[in-house]
């Protein structure tokens, strides 16, 4: 017996592992956030899908191989371990392929989903506006009905991938005279349409991973909703759930991350500095529970078990080890840390931090995510 | 390997904490606290009757023969409900220390008296563990060094910060086992020690947080639960979280050290400074949630304030699990692997 809890899986870490051995790129990718990193990475899943390994867990009609949860979370360990490119259309493999599954028609997933697999098409996300962001029931921005579809108009912004994208998907307020939760619909469109403009915004690291999106009577047609009218909330819910959940941030990233860092304390560490080295120790701590505790789900999950609240507690948790985790490296890395474009292993950890310190942010801010926790586990009165 | 309780383990679980419940272990501990040892004793023996104190003892020797994770799953209940006594040591550490001798004639001398509840142990394990934990109230005091197992006599006693505790200065006496045999109980004492105690620390964070969500829900001030407020909703958040990324770490430990894997050291110092974490925040935010009142002997959650502290420090610091962590994911190649198998 070992400690390994995806040991079932052995065969498929296995092939998983030879593969992307043999074709990871020896030099990191160009930063996906500038236009040549953004084709590069293009080209990175493609390659990926023709070996039906980019979407793993979906179903073979759609270019996947019908993996279960757990070889899933294989898969990922291994990319991870790998260091291989990050996944371009993340926004659209994580966020709205579960949601096309559970709410979208047969036509929407046969057009929509290969596509994705090959990042023929990437998406974006569009959820925040200027005035919606904790409070993402505020939105504004409207689909106004109009003959076989409907009309865009307003502003989205922090939209990851916009920049680059070729699609979004969102929220919008199509019923005027409801409020709040109500009255809002699932939108796909274009992000090449007329009346679509895109400002890119410059993010802490300097380059463009976000965007402002202005919509001027952009047409969508009503193939192009998903579920029905109105019943956009419910729907964004069941994927944000999915974003706080295991799909978005699985342990694989963090388990590779504290490997390099354990890497990093043999390598530059002081053994006498035993606060740094309990700092190395408990981002260890950390990703092994995150880890075994995903597992855990994951098997929960199989056997026929729902995830609900309880994503709160995982998205809190894997957002404050990744900073912890980076800033420990920096700490280590000490004169160094603050250099762009570090040679080696040590130039990928400031990124890392930098993307770091958007985790307590995205995905529902962790004081949303321990407002959740208080009151539907704790039970706290609202 | 498992992940997880077993359904069984569960509802064992749910039978020790009815148990703990109609017997007001809390009361208990109370008057272990006063000197007057009967409630405490007949609690032990309550213990013994839905077999926790029989768990670790093979059933040739009178006991169940049961996995350490359902001794964690005990030691857990034991935490939650503020059992007074040596809880790690007679439930867990001397029973398999005990074992791994594997000296039938020890075996018969203790084993049964252990299983039955009519012998309660504890035991010295210098350098980890100096003291040995309410040796007053034990029939049973052991001094395990790391070649050689003596029977002990306690010399001077210390009150613990745990009103219900106090820990002995030892002295050696009779020889147990001496060489490789002690050796290996040596060390199959101070893993199973440090398991036990990490599910009573996680534990008592669990009660600590129940009692925190519970006083935060009916104490009213300003007009409204006080529980209602982002500041107290956001720690006990914290707190939660805290315990709930601990338990599978107590639990792969139990798991690993079980089927003897080559990580047990490493998983069971992990899960000691995950669970002693846990459970000292939940304790710090707990006195916070519930002001004043929680500051006093009269109100019940001193017991557990005072005995985290205790044990916190108790079967190994934080900070020699933390080396132990780091040697063993440092010592080898590096990696990926490294970390995980």
């Amino acid at each position: 017996m070992s400690d390994d809890p995806g040991e079932d899986t052995g065969q498929f870490r296995a092939q998983v592992r030879d593969w992307l051995r043999a074709h990871v790129p020896a030099q990191p990718l160009p930063s996906v956030d500038t236009a040549e990193g953004f084709a590069r990475h293009r080209e990175w899943e493609r390659e990926l899908a023709a070996a039906r390994l980019s979407v793993v867990s979906w179903p073979p009609e759609y270019g996947g191989r019908g993996a279960s949860l757990l070889e899933w979370l294989v898969f990922e360990e291994e990319y991870y371990a790998a260091a291989a490119p990050v996944r371009v259309g993340q926004n659209g493999l994580f966020l709205l392929a579960p949601t096309l599954f559970a709410h979208g028609t047969d036509e929407q997933r046969g057009r929509l989903l290969p596509p994705m697999a090959t990042a023929e098409q990437v998406w974006a996300q569009a959820w925040s506006e200027p005035e919606a962001g904790s409070d993402l029931a505020a939105i504004r921005a409207s689909a106004d009905r109009t003959s076989g579809g409907w009309l865009l108009s307003g502003t989205k912004t922090w939209s990851s991938r916009a920049a680059f994208a070729d699609r979004a998907f969102g929220l919008f307020r199509s019923d005027p005279g409801a409020q709040r939760h109500r009255g809002l619909t699932y939108l796909m469109f274009d992000l090449h349409a007329n009346g679509v403009t895109v400002r890119p915004i410059r993010q802490l690291s300097g380059e463009t991973g976000f965007a402002e999106i202005f919509l001027d009577g952009v047409f969508v047609p009503d193939a192009d909703v998903i579920g029905a009218p109105g019943e956009g909330w419910r729907i964004a819910m069941s994927t944000a759930g999915h974003e706080r959940g295991l799909s978005l941030r699985s342990p694989g990233r963090f388990s590779a991350a504290v490997a390099r860092l354990v890497e990093l304390w043999r390598r530059a560490g002081d053994p006498a500095d035993t606060a740094a080295r309990d700092r190395v120790v408990d981002a260890w701590i950390g990703a092994q529970a995150y880890r075994l505790h995903t597992y855990a789900t994951a098997g929960r999950l199989a056997a026929g078990g729902t995830l609900g609240a309880e994503s709160s507690l995982g998205k809190v948790f894997w957002s404050e080890l990744d900073v912890a985790l980076h800033e420990t490296a920096l700490d280590l890395l000490g004169h160094q840390a603050e250099l762009r474009g570090l040679a080696g292993p040590d130039g990928r950890w400031l990124d890392g931090y930098l993307f770091s310190l958007s985790g307590p942010i995205y995905a529902g801010t962790n004081e949303i995510q321990r407002t959740v926790i208080a009151e539907r586990l704790l039970g706290l009165p609202r | 390997m498992r992940l997880g309780r077993s359904a069984e383990q569960e509802q064992f679980a749910v039978s020790v904490h009815d148990m703990l419940t109609a017997a007001d272990a809390p009361g208990a501990a109370r008057r272990w606290a006063s000197g007057d040892r009967a409630g405490g004793l007949a609690l032990w023996r309550k213990l013994a009757g839905v077999g926790v104190t029989a768990l670790a003892v093979p059933e040739r020797c009178g006991g169940l023969g049961a996995g350490l994770l359902d001794v964690v799953v005990a030691c857990e209940e034991l935490g939650h409900h503020a059992v007074p006594g040596p809880v790690a040591e007679s439930v867990a550490a001397v029973p398999e220390l005990i074992v791994t001798l594997a000296d039938e004639r020890l075996c018969a001398r203790w084993l049964p008296g252990l299983a039955a509840g009519d012998l309660i142990a504890t035991l010295a394990l210098p350098p980890w563990l100096p003291y040995a934990a309410d040796a007053d109230a034990a029939h049973l005091v052991l001094l395990a060094e790391p070649s050689v197992l003596r029977l002990a006599v306690p010399g001077t006693r210390h009150q613990s910060v745990d009103p219900g505790r106090s820990v002995s200065e030892v002295s050696g006496g009779e020889v147990l086992a001496r060489g490789p045999a002690a050796a290996r109980a040596y060390a199959r004492a101070l893993q199973v020690g440090a398991l036990a105690s990490a599910a009573q620390l996680l534990g008592a964070g669990r009660a600590l947080l129940a009692a925190s969500v519970r006083h935060a829900g009916q104490r009213t001030q300003f007009g409204h639960p006080v529980g209602s407020f982002q500041a107290v909703k956001h720690q006990l958040a914290d707190v939660a979280i805290g315990l709930e990324f601990a338990r599978p770490l107590l639990d792969a430990a139990a798991s690993t050290l079980a089927a003897g894997g080559a990580t047990a050291a490493r998983d069971v110092s992990a899960a000691k400074v995950a669970c002693t974490d846990a459970a000292h925040r939940a304790a710090r935010a707990a006195l916070q949630v519930h002001g004043a009142i929680g500051y006093t002997q009269e109100h019940d959650l001193h017991l557990w304030l005072t005995k985290v502290r205790a044990l916190a420090g108790a079967w190994g610091s934080q900070s020699e699990h933390r080396a132990r962590v780091m040697a063993a994911i440092a010592g080898g190649r590096a990696g990926p692997e490294l970390a995980w198998s």
